[in-house]
């Protein structure tokens, strides 16, 4: 199978590319809106800012190949890929998201966090997924599973139904959410030792179907 | 709720394990990349590597011991030693680390902390901190047998008059930082770079305050009194520099049995403990260092 991991100059995508192909998929990184096309499955991954994600998205001339694919392939957000399903982010105040989801990011504050309430920010490590339903991507993960985050923003569906995990850092989040053939976590799978192994194979067995 | 981390940490020289490792069915013990993959295999929640290569032409090394690596590993994986610029950070992010630490580099000159940062984000960026405890509260950092100032200039490249407004800089942005209440009979605790050998003076508690508000989002610590003994963690350091950044501490040094790793998350209130010896001497497993966590009720991963 073919997989497209969208390169564009953000974060480290090579884990990615490399976890993928640990499990026998032909994992190409590219930032060419033609191998997207050419692509079975699409990956989104990424890591900083919310605006400059966006920015890079455009200057490659992948925001509007990735709003029409999205609509036809699989696709896996991770991270701020994640993010950049939804409209907007407070990271960014005017940078307009992909809007494949309604709603926006919003960064972990409140009386829990910082020096006050203990909590630290990024939120950074192994924490506990629970699943609001079932998804193909978590078959056979066990409810409950460990994986790892690091973060700083969350995702705030607009849409309750589109929530398909959620986390507890100072109270709940969204941790995992998508509709039709796409989905995005918020953690690192490809840094998730066995359980996000898992995910990514389920991934690419959900993308053959 | 994050669960707390266990860090078993590699010192790799030359690209090999330099300290004695003790596993059943290794091909090669002395391989990194054969370790680090035992370990993943084990269930550690992040991986470690030290590169201790002294000399400038065997450094490149470690992009290939990390490259091989993270094709084969899939937790989070830390490396330091050696790291002096943002080329350096980008080149070991780029080969597959997930984190770059950085200790002497960034005590002399902090701003690559606030570089580093901006351009790869705080959440990989790690300071590394090699701390001693002071001999005497209120002592500031002087300590009986040292190289002193002029061991300092040298290491920092800069002779005294530079030195002195190097240490003016960092001094005034200390004291730019919310103010701390300061117990002048309680321990406090000196900065020492270059593997430990050289003082610089820099309270420690200070200069993770200014780390972390340069841009580090972790603090790798390191106490150089407890690093080796096997008796246990620095508690009061750690505990000291947890209460006083908001970002996550590594607790490192000490470490000789489990009821150690304990202590680094109750009494230290460190958020990761990176042991050496305990799990290289298979001494104790990482699922052993898990089960006796989990039974003090402190919570650690289900791998």
């Amino acid at each position: 199978m073919k997989i497209a991991v969208i390169d564009y100059g953000l974060g480290n995508m090579r884990s990615v590319e490399q976890a993928l192909a640990h499990l026998g998929a032909q994992a190409q990184l590219t930032s060419a809106p033609a191998d997207l096309e050419a692509a079975d499955a699409l990956v989104l991954p990424g890591d900083g800012a919310f605006g400059d994600g966006m920015k890079g998205l455009a200057e490659h001339g992948l925001v509007e190949p990735i709003r029409a694919l999205a609509k036809t392939k699989p696709l896996l957000g991770i991270c701020l890929g994640l993010q950049m399903f939804f409209e907007s982010s407070e990271e960014s105040p005017g940078a307009v998201g992909l809007g494949l989801l309604k709603g926006c990011s919003k960064r972990f504050t409140g009386a829990a966090f910082g020096a006050a309430g203990g909590l630290k920010v990024p939120h950074m490590g192994w924490n506990r997924l629970s699943m609001a339903r079932p998804h193909p991507v978590f078959e056979g993960v066990a409810d409950g599973s460990h994986v790892y985050f690091v973060h700083s923003y969350y995702v705030a569906p607009a849409d309750a139904a589109d929530v398909i995990a959620r986390s507890d850092y100072g109270g709940p989040f969204c941790a995992v959410a998508g509709r039709e053939r796409f989905v995005g976590c918020q953690y690192h799978p490809e840094k998730s030792q066995r359980a996000g192994i898992r995910m990514l194979r389920n991934f690419l067995d959900w993308a053959g179907r | 709720m994050l669960a707390k981390r266990i860090i078993p940490c590699l010192d790799v020289k030359e690209g090999r394990v330099v300290k004695g490792i003790n596993f059943e069915g290794l091909r090669d013990a002395g391989d990194p990349v054969e370790v680090a993959k035992r370990y993943d295999e084990q269930g550690a929640d992040e991986i470690c590597f030290l590169d201790i290569t002294a000399s400038h032409e065997g450094r490149d090394t470690i992009l290939q011991v990390v490259e091989k690596t993270a094709a084969q590993c899939f937790c989070p994986l830390t490396v330091g030693g050696g790291v002096r610029t943002v080329g350096d950070v980008r080149r070991l992010l780029r080969a597959g680390a997930d984190k770059v630490s950085i200790n002497s580099a960034a005590v002399k000159s902090p701003d690559l902390l606030q570089k580093a940062s901006q351009a790869f984000g705080s959440q990989c960026i790690v300071l590394a901190i090699d701390a001693k405890r002071e001999p005497m509260p209120g002592s500031g950092g002087m300590y009986d047998s040292e190289v002193g100032q002029s061991g300092l200039c040298e290491a920092l490249g800069l002779n005294i008059r530079q030195m002195m407004d190097w240490m003016h800089g960092i001094k005034t942005r200390m004291d730019e930082l919310p103010k701390r209440a300061r117990d002048p009979r309680a321990p406090e605790w000196t900065v020492f770079i270059h593997g430990g050998r050289i003082n610089t003076t820099l309270n420690a508690v200070d200069w993770a305050r200014l780390g972390t508000a340069l841009g580090a989002g972790e603090i790798l610590l390191t106490s150089m009194d407890a690093d080796g003994t096997q008796k246990g963690y620095d508690l009061g350091l750690t505990r000291a520099i947890a209460e006083a950044v908001d970002v996550p501490v590594i607790a490192s040094g000490g470490a000789g049995g489990l009821e150690h790793l304990v202590q680094a998350f109750t009494e230290g209130k460190a958020d990761a403990a990176l042991a050496a010896s305990i799990f290289h001497y298979g001494t104790h497993t990482i699922s052993e260092a898990r089960q006796v966590l989990r039974s003090r009720g402190i919570e650690v991963r289900d791998p």
